[in-house]
């Protein structure tokens, strides 16, 4: 066990993947010498070269496009997108080509590319680098999406979204870079496509993902102190989502509160509880609530902190399901 | 921002004039051609090395493909009349292109065509009636890609070039891992109108960084539907290679003898480790852009017309006759070879199933999805419900 911060245990888990599979390539923008502008992949270019650490043209579109002929060629690219506001320009590549190349081939072919984008607000940053575009792809038939809320599922999620014979994202809680934690870099957690309970709970449910499962469980905590048991899960999946987790943690508890920070209009959470009301209908003692950004653009950095889900936001809407 | 206001009124009442008129049929002295629209051959001091011949059997062998291929859009296009496509891409006119550039491709080469490249599939070994799966309604695809080395066709225009720079990358690779493997290229066809995508420039700015050993070839056949090519650019397209930095040509793409040599030497030269290279190839779309278009909305048959005498038919069998490399023998047998083929492709087309939905479940995802599975599951049950309904009653 090595204590790391999930920014280390990214580019460990990048480092093993190299090291594994000689097809394996990074690429994206200033990912070589810089190391990436969040340093992810630093020093990986001084130990495996440019051939495989490539520094990209500045061309969001080009770095999927080519990763789809690379892996149609059988390499494994995974590709960078510097911020998650800067994914858009391949937004054409990721939805209409990447995802579909496999229903387009008859299942003949594949191209299991990986998309790593840092995304999430609470960096105090300028306009497009706190975004939550996780909704936008989940929509897309054909492509997986996994978030680690911790650097033990940062570590084995990357590698873990390698070895997929489908293409995957993840998305990497940027204001989690930071946070410490102990890595078993020899047992590998559970699938990366399934949720995990971290807090038993038996009055309420509360599901968060990525930079947000530290609110939750804080929230959980202070519930505790108001004498409510909160059940905590970490979804670590949004496509697919493991509802028999979610469903089977609802049974027993009754309440469901979904808490990300992307908006809540047409959002993960509102397929969670569209889900949640079929699968568990007569379980529940309250309707599905969630906690999440408003109808806007990400505001300002001044006011972010005013936007952001926090401890309160997420114990008002408990509140707000042990009212009914 | 200041109180100035715009002349708006003398700007609604003037139309925007394009940067440069249509272009005509001449594709100007830069454009690289051996057979000219009379028929004459004529050798190409910087190109003529790179001819695979201009002997009988050679050129008669183009001339087949050129002339199946034709044949194969005609009946294409009267199986979509007939209600069994829903749609048909005809390539009528730009036989010289396709098949040119096709038969320069050795084995290893990988193609990514767009949507229109039935005859670069005919000379990659794809069975033609595959071609028609995707247009009657029954894939996406149509064909293995890694039988022939020839890709899926791409729909969004341009997005293929991308992939076959990627592709190239790959190529450069597995090259540099193990020397002793046959050098190859890909090649990305698009056209004019795809020119203008974004993607065809990130394409070519990434060729040119990693050196990748792409082929561009660009088939200029003057309409994107209804616009014609001057709205897409103001220069000829091969000089926009000039400024990614590595080598355009201009080809008569009419012309199968120069198209073929023009592509040799850029797959050598791709293969060879210097880099991509454009070609233009300077044609004329003779059809509608699809089955669903309609021409005589946007041009003039004087057009249509002053392009008749360039077909690359037409001079190719000028060419033969004229130098007795080929006699009614030839072309009375090839009539009746296109005859039989058509037979076949009708009978093949006409006996194709439809999949069923459950086959479409099946290949979103390599790996278990439970949501997939759950909603198949889901679908399964509600017709199995249908079939109980029909039992009872």
């Amino acid at each position: 066990m090595a204590v790391m911060t999930v920014a280390k245990a990214i580019n460990e888990g990048l480092r093993a993947a190299l090291e594994n599979n000689p097809k394996t390539l990074l690429m994206g923008e200033d990912i070589g010498e810089l190391g990436g502008v969040y340093r992810i992949t630093e020093g990986l270019k001084r130990d495996f070269g440019a051939n495989r650490v490539v520094d990209t043209p500045l061309a969001e579109s080009g770095i999927i496009g080519t990763a789809i002929g690379l892996a149609l060629r059988g390499y494994r690219p995974v590709c960078e997108i510097q911020f998650d506001g800067f994914v858009f320009p391949a937004f054409n590549q990721i939805t209409t080509q990447l995802a579909k190349l496999r229903t387009r081939s008859d299942g003949m072919l594949g191209a299991p590319v990986v998309i790593r984008i840092p995304y999430g607000g609470g960096i105090g940053s300028v306009e497009h680098h706190s975004e939550s575009p996780e909704a936008l792809f989940a929509h897309t038939a054909g492509l997986r999406i996994i978030t680690p809320s911790n650097p033990q599922d940062a570590y084995w999620m990357v590698q873990q979204a390698i070895d997929c014979q489908d293409p995957v994202i993840v998305f990497e809680p940027k204001r989690r870079y930071w946070l410490k934690g102990e890595v078993d870099t020899v047992n590998a957690p559970p699938s990366p496509f399934t949720a995990q309970v971290l807090r038993e709970g038996s009055d309420a449910t509360v599901v968060a993902y990525g930079p947000l499962v530290p609110v939750a469980l804080a929230a959980a905590e202070a519930a505790q102190q108001d004498g409510h048991s909160v059940e905590v899960i970490d979804l670590r999946s949004i496509s697919p989502i493991d509802f028999d987790t979610v469903t089977a943690s609802v049974a027993k508890t009754g309440r469901l509160v979904v808490a990300h920070e992307a908006p809540t209009f047409g959002g993960i959470g509102g397929e969670i509880a569209a889900r949640i009301s079929e699968r568990a209908f007569l379980s529940l003692e309250a309707p599905v609530i969630r906690v999440g950004g408003f109808h806007m653009p990400y505001p300002v950095a001044r006011t972010e902190e005013q936007y952001l889900p926090d401890i309160d936001r997420i114990l008002e809407a408990l509140e707000r399901a042990f009212a009914y | 921002m200041s109180g100035t206001r715009l002349p708006a009124a003398e700007f609604e009442s003037e139309e925007i004039a394009l940067a440069s008129a249509p272009p005509g049929p001449d594709g100007g002295p830069d454009m690289v051609q051996f057979l000219d629209p009379d028929g004459r051959l004529n050798d190409h001091p910087e190109f003529g090395g790179f001819s695979s011949g201009t002997g009988a059997e050679r050129l008669k062998a183009l001339y087949r493909d050129m002339y199946l291929i034709r044949r194969f859009d005609q009946e294409a296009t009267a199986l979509q009349r007939q209600g069994q496509l829903a749609l048909w891409v005809p390539l009528t006119g730009q036989e010289a292109a396709q098949i040119g550039s096709g038969r320069a491709l050795q084995a290893q080469d990988y193609v990514f065509p767009t949507y229109r490249e039935h005859g670069v599939a005919l000379t990659r070994g794809v069975r033609l009636s595959e071609m028609l799966r995707l247009f009657r309604g029954i894939t996406n695809g149509g064909w293995d890609p890694r039988e022939n080395n020839f890709h899926l066709y791409t729909l969004v225009l341009a997005a293929q070039a991308l992939h076959a720079v990627g592709y190239a990358m790959g190529l450069q690779r597995d090259q540099a891992a193990d020397p002793t493997l046959a050098p190859a290229a890909s090649v990305a066809y698009f056209g004019d109108g795809a020119s203008s995508e974004g993607d065809v420039h990130e394409a070519m700015v990434f060729a040119a960084s990693f050196n990748a050993p792409v082929v561009f070839f660009c088939q200029n056949n003057h309409w994107a539907i209804s616009v014609p090519s001057s709205v897409q650019t103001r220069v000829p397209l091969a000089q926009r290679a000039e400024g990614y930095g590595f080598p355009g040509i201009r080809v008569d793409g009419n012309d199968v003898v120069a198209v073929e040599a023009v592509t040799n030497w850029a797959l050598e030269h791709a293969r060879s480790g210097k880099g991509p290279v454009l070609i233009e190839a300077f044609t004329y779309r003779m059809s509608a852009h699809t089955t669903a278009d309609d021409p005589t909305k946007y041009r003039l048959s004087r057009e249509e017309e002053d392009w008749h005498p360039r077909d690359p038919l037409a001079r190719l069998e000028k060419h033969l006759r004229t130098t007795g490399k080929a006699g009614d023998a030839f072309f009375d047998e090839l009539t009746k070879e296109a005859k039989a083929m058509a037979v076949e492709l009708r009978r093949d087309v006409q006996a194709m199933q439809p999949p069923g939905l459950e086959e479409r479940f099946n290949t979103v995802y390599a790996e278990p999805h439970p949501l997939v599975q759950e909603e198949l599951q889901a679908w399964r049950d509600y017709e199995a419900g249908f079939i109980g309904e029909e039992e009872t009653s």
